[in-house]
């Protein structure tokens, strides 16, 4: 259970990661907070020929709220600052709820955002919380600069849409609205765990408690995280109500289409799948003003 | 290849200074390379918490770090909890309510209950079993243990 030997690089600055990446491509792993890496090479499961650290560069790691309300997230910005950030405990209430649910406090210390949004775990919170919150993110090549949508980033299993020349260098969030409304919901077997199935719900309701637009996101249904548009559709422009809610769980239970794996079975994450749909947008529509509970 | 660097780093209070491969993991530097062996191997891939141990302040999987990533840094391992003879007082609740049998996973949960009760010093029951959810015990079912932190963060 030890990693296989490795060619090792702890850059300074970016420049010079970037530069060592252009070198060595697809030959080089990116080790930031390890804690998705590092038990992949220890089991040898991964053996990239270089490693490059990118520990050093602290520049990558802050918080930025922009004039409008936008956030500008660092790659490198550790779980654990996020989760206690006051700014986006009052900004992004969304974000911050949800933050204690990835794996343990252990394994946020080191974790950062960007490692788990590039490693795309399709069972991941952040990945899922990536796509419910519209992201977009900084790709960075020795010659380039490039911004992409969450929506063309995750491509299947472990697998995004940034080059081996590449390092994700910035999460960007567009401006959360206070009216907003927010629900997440996740099972898995024990506290911390990878999520078995998980659904996010994001809700603008105008002041008749009808729904104007919809966001449901879920995850653990398949190679990404995964909006469900059939059921925003339903609920766009519609009183939501127990009834609505129902239709939209069996739809969602419907349209996914997730594997079976040694967690859980398609059958078991199409049909939980709907049911956490369900709760997601039940606390979603439990709240008053954005604010609520876990 | 550059497989082998030197590091610095102060561990319980010590100052080390090593050559060391850059595969190594932390914690295996630890036990081998320092003789600190209180800090234990059990999944070596960041589920178990056998590892645990605190970086600057902060509980971490050794067992996900690579020794040279500690350059620099400032650790606390089990060996460094008791003051001399005296045990701490985790230590002693342990000790007092019967939370480890075999003691294979002990260091790990010390380490971090150590870190936990520092950053929420009159925790609750619910909060407590939060905060070792991610260390795992195969022999004392872990109710003992939840009640030595909790006597050791009243004081008690």
């Amino acid at each position: 259970m030890k990693p296989a030997p490795f060619e090792y690089f702890a850059p300074t600055d970016i420049e010079e990661a970037l530069d060592l990446l252009a070198q060595y491509g697809d030959e080089a792993k990116i080790l930031a907070g390890g804690q998705s890496l590092m038990p992949l090479m220890n089991m040898r499961l991964a053996r990239p020929r270089v490693v490059i650290d990118v520990n050093r560069l602290s520049d990558l790691a802050y918080v930025s709220p922009g004039a409008d309300g936008a956030l500008a997230i660092g790659a490198l910005t550790r779980q654990r600052a996020i989760e206690r950030s006051s700014l986006i405990h009052e900004h992004h209430p969304l974000l911050a709820a949800t933050m204690p649910f990835i794996g343990h406090f252990q394994i946020r210390n080191r974790g950062t955002i960007g490692g788990s949004i590039v490693h795309a775990d399709p069972a991941a919170e952040l990945p899922a919380l990536s796509l419910a919150l519209q992201a977009e993110f900084v790709l960075r090549s020795a010659t380039q600069q490039r911004v992409i949508n969450v929506t063309d980033f995750f491509l299947t299993y472990l697998t995004t849409a940034i080059e081996p020349v590449e390092m994700l260098t910035e999460i960007r969030l567009p401006p959360w609205m206070e009216q907003w409304r927010w629900g997440f919901q996740e099972v898995c077997r024990r506290d911390g765990d990878f999520a078995l199935v998980g659904a996010v719900a994001v809700l603008q309701m105008d002041a008749q408690a009808v729904c104007q637009t919809a966001l449901l996101t879920l995850f653990g249904v398949g190679g990404t995280p995964v909006r469900l548009h059939r059921a925003e559709e339903m609920l766009a422009g519609r009183q939501v109500d127990d009834r609505m809610l129902n239709e939209v769980a069996k739809v969602v239970a419907e349209v996914l289409e997730p594997d079976s794996d040694i967690h859980a079975s398609a059958e078991y994450r199409k049909e939980v799948g709907g049911v956490v749909a369900r709760r997601a947008l039940q606390a979603a529509l439990g709240q008053v003003r954005g604010r609520g509970e876990r | 290849m550059t497989t082998k660097r030197t590091i610095q780093l102060t561990v319980n209070g010590s100052v080390y200074k090593r050559m060391v491969e850059v595969r190594m993991t932390l914690a295996d530097f630890l036990r081998e390379e320092l003789n600190l062996t209180g800090t234990h191997l059990g999944c070596e891939h960041g589920i178990c918490g056998a590892c645990t141990i605190l970086l600057n302040g902060d509980a971490v999987r050794s067992c996900l770090m690579l020794a040279v990533q500690a350059d620099g840094a400032s650790l606390m391992t089990v060996e460094g909890l008791a003051p001399g003879e005296t045990l701490h007082p985790l230590q002693q609740a342990f000790h007092e309510t019967h939370a480890l049998q075999c003691g294979f996973c002990t260091p790990g949960f010390l380490m971090t209950a150590y870190a936990f009760v520092k950053e929420t010093p009159n925790p609750t029951e619910d909060q407590v079993r939060e905060a070792i959810s991610g260390n795992i015990c195969r022999c004392t079912g872990y109710v003992p243990i939840v009640q030595a932190i909790l006597q050791a963060s009243r004081g008690g």
